[in-house]
């Protein structure tokens, strides 16, 4: 199965919204730390799940680079292409 | 906008907890110890439950003259580096004796057990290798993993078949892969499935680094920790210590059957360029370990005031984790209880460590309590009624 980039916003924010902490209206361009009130161990956390769920490991160097829900689903489908 | 602003928020939480309970929680001023169970806080005779001094060795008399007679004979300090001026005689004696006691060919002793991993764990995986972390691991390793270029990983903690899943995903990848697990997990008191690790580690073929530094003279036949305990020692390419723990003094190593460590020595920044322990030190690490090795009497007795220390707090309705080892963590569900139950606990004699999220797993707050050998059972059952104090306290004033 190929993912896209928006197929994957999608995945997140339905992964994120069924945490009640998270606000409501968050889309695709939310911040993950400032929006979210994530911190660093609440975002490791999280990426772990979504992990699992499409069976892909995101290296921690490669979450310093990611702020918005959209970043983290491009870096994911980049990781599952083998990049 | 200075370059102070960063930390406004830091200060902010701090007038908080200070709020919350009067004291500043990072600012216990230990007076003096008046042995290894006892200190004076605020003038008071304080029980200690919080100083990782497992065997009380800190106080250990023969560490003590193995000290003053090296300091007489040697001076204070080495001035300089283990690959410049600062390798003496005493050291490479050390070296050998922490190898022999591992069964191992070969040792590198740090000037810390903090610098042993941030070394070891740096050095070991490059460029182009991956390292595989457990979720909670200690600050020295996490921080390792920012020294390093390797790609990092995590895995659930304690989780082999995590562990598993995700070296199998770096299946046909270039690059070492190096797994970092500890042996008691130091702010929960967990112990790591070891032999289920290992088992993980010869299917795969990857790497494996055992941070023995809270199991290192606590658990095993011998007290060389979790790796012997389970009978897997030889499954563990590395093994990383400390000696502020068990030993009593401060430093750290790391032991190893490859040759190929005394290379490590010479890549290996956090080794190269710090000052290397002082002699006496190494006098007094030399000291506690032959009373360690002369006394496994030590490791019983631990082991059964953890039992007795973990059992009492559970009876009081305490949540702890399940394990018993002489790390008991008390998980409490707000900041707030946990400060107003710390300060009580102070201010009736008894003296823990407060941690906090996001130092913490699952962001509980815990009172995290260390338990020694040294602790005799009426201790142990004091310090269980000071909980029980301090808890009937705060009731009453809620």
């Amino acid at each position: 199965m190929s993912e896209t980039v928006p197929d994957v916003s999608v995945l997140i924010i339905n992964k994120l919204l069924a945490n009640p902490k998270v606000p409501r209206n968050i889309t695709g361009s939310s911040k993950i730390v400032e929006d979210l009130a994530f911190d660093s161990l609440a975002v490791m956390n999280f990426v772990m799940e979504i992990e699992d769920e499409l069976d892909v490991s995101v290296p921690l160097d490669r979450l310093a680079e990611i702020r918005t829900i959209d970043d983290l689903a491009t870096c994911i489908v980049s990781l599952k292409k083998g990049a | 906008m200075t370059i102070f602003d960063k930390f406004r928020g830091i200060e902010h939480r701090l007038e908080e907890l200070k709020a919350l309970g009067g004291r500043n929680p990072f600012d216990v001023v230990i007076e003096r110890p008046l042995s290894s169970t006892v200190g004076l806080i605020e003038g008071r005779e304080t029980l200690l439950f919080g100083t990782n001094n497992y065997l009380g060795l800190s106080q250990s008399p023969h560490a003590i003259e193995a000290a003053c007679e090296t300091v007489r004979s040697r001076g204070v300090g080495t001035t300089g580096s283990r690959i410049a001026n600062g390798t003496q005689s005493l050291h490479q004696q050390l070296e050998r004796r922490i190898a022999d006691f591992f069964g191992q060919t070969h040792c590198m002793v740090f000037s810390t057990g903090y610098q042993a991993n941030l070394g070891m764990i740096s050095t070991l995986a490059g460029k182009d290798d991956y390292l595989l972390l457990d979720a909670d691991s200690h600050a020295s390793i996490y921080d390792a993993s920012r020294l390093g270029h390797a790609q990092v990983i995590r895995f659930r903690h304690n989780d082999p078949e995590d562990l598993h899943k995700r070296l199998r995903r770096l299946d046909g990848t270039p690059g070492a892969k190096l797994v970092v697990i500890e042996g008691i997990y130091s702010m929960t008191g967990n112990v790591v499935p070891m032999a289920e690790m290992a088992a993980v580690k010869r299917e795969t073929g990857a790497t494996l680094l055992v941070d023995e530094a809270h199991s290192f003279g606590v658990l095993g036949p011998t007290g060389r920790g979790v790796a012997e305990a389970a009978g897997v020692e030889k499954d563990v390419d590395f093994i990383v210590g400390t000696f502020s723990k068990s030993l009593g003094t401060v430093g750290g190593y790391c032991v190893s059957n490859h040759p190929e460590l005394d290379l490590v020595r010479l890549h290996c920044r956090p080794y190269m360029f710090t000052a290397s322990l002082p002699p006496e030190v190494i006098a007094a690490t030399m000291a506690a370990l032959e009373d360690m090795q002369a006394q496994p009497e030590l490791r019983t007795r631990l082991m059964e005031n953890a039992a007795q220390f973990h059992g009492g707090l559970n009876k009081l309705g305490l949540t702890t984790g399940k394990t018993v080892s002489p790390v008991v963590a008390v998980v409490l569900d707000t900041i707030p209880e946990a400060v107003a139950l710390w300060n009580q606990l102070l201010t009736l004699g008894l003296y823990v460590n407060l941690s906090l999220p996001p130092a913490t797993p699952d962001h509980h707050p815990l009172l995290r309590c260390s338990v020694m050998a040294t602790h005799t059972p009426e201790q142990i059952d004091c310090a269980i009624e000071i909980f029980q104090e301090a808890m009937t306290s705060l009731k009453a004033e809620a």
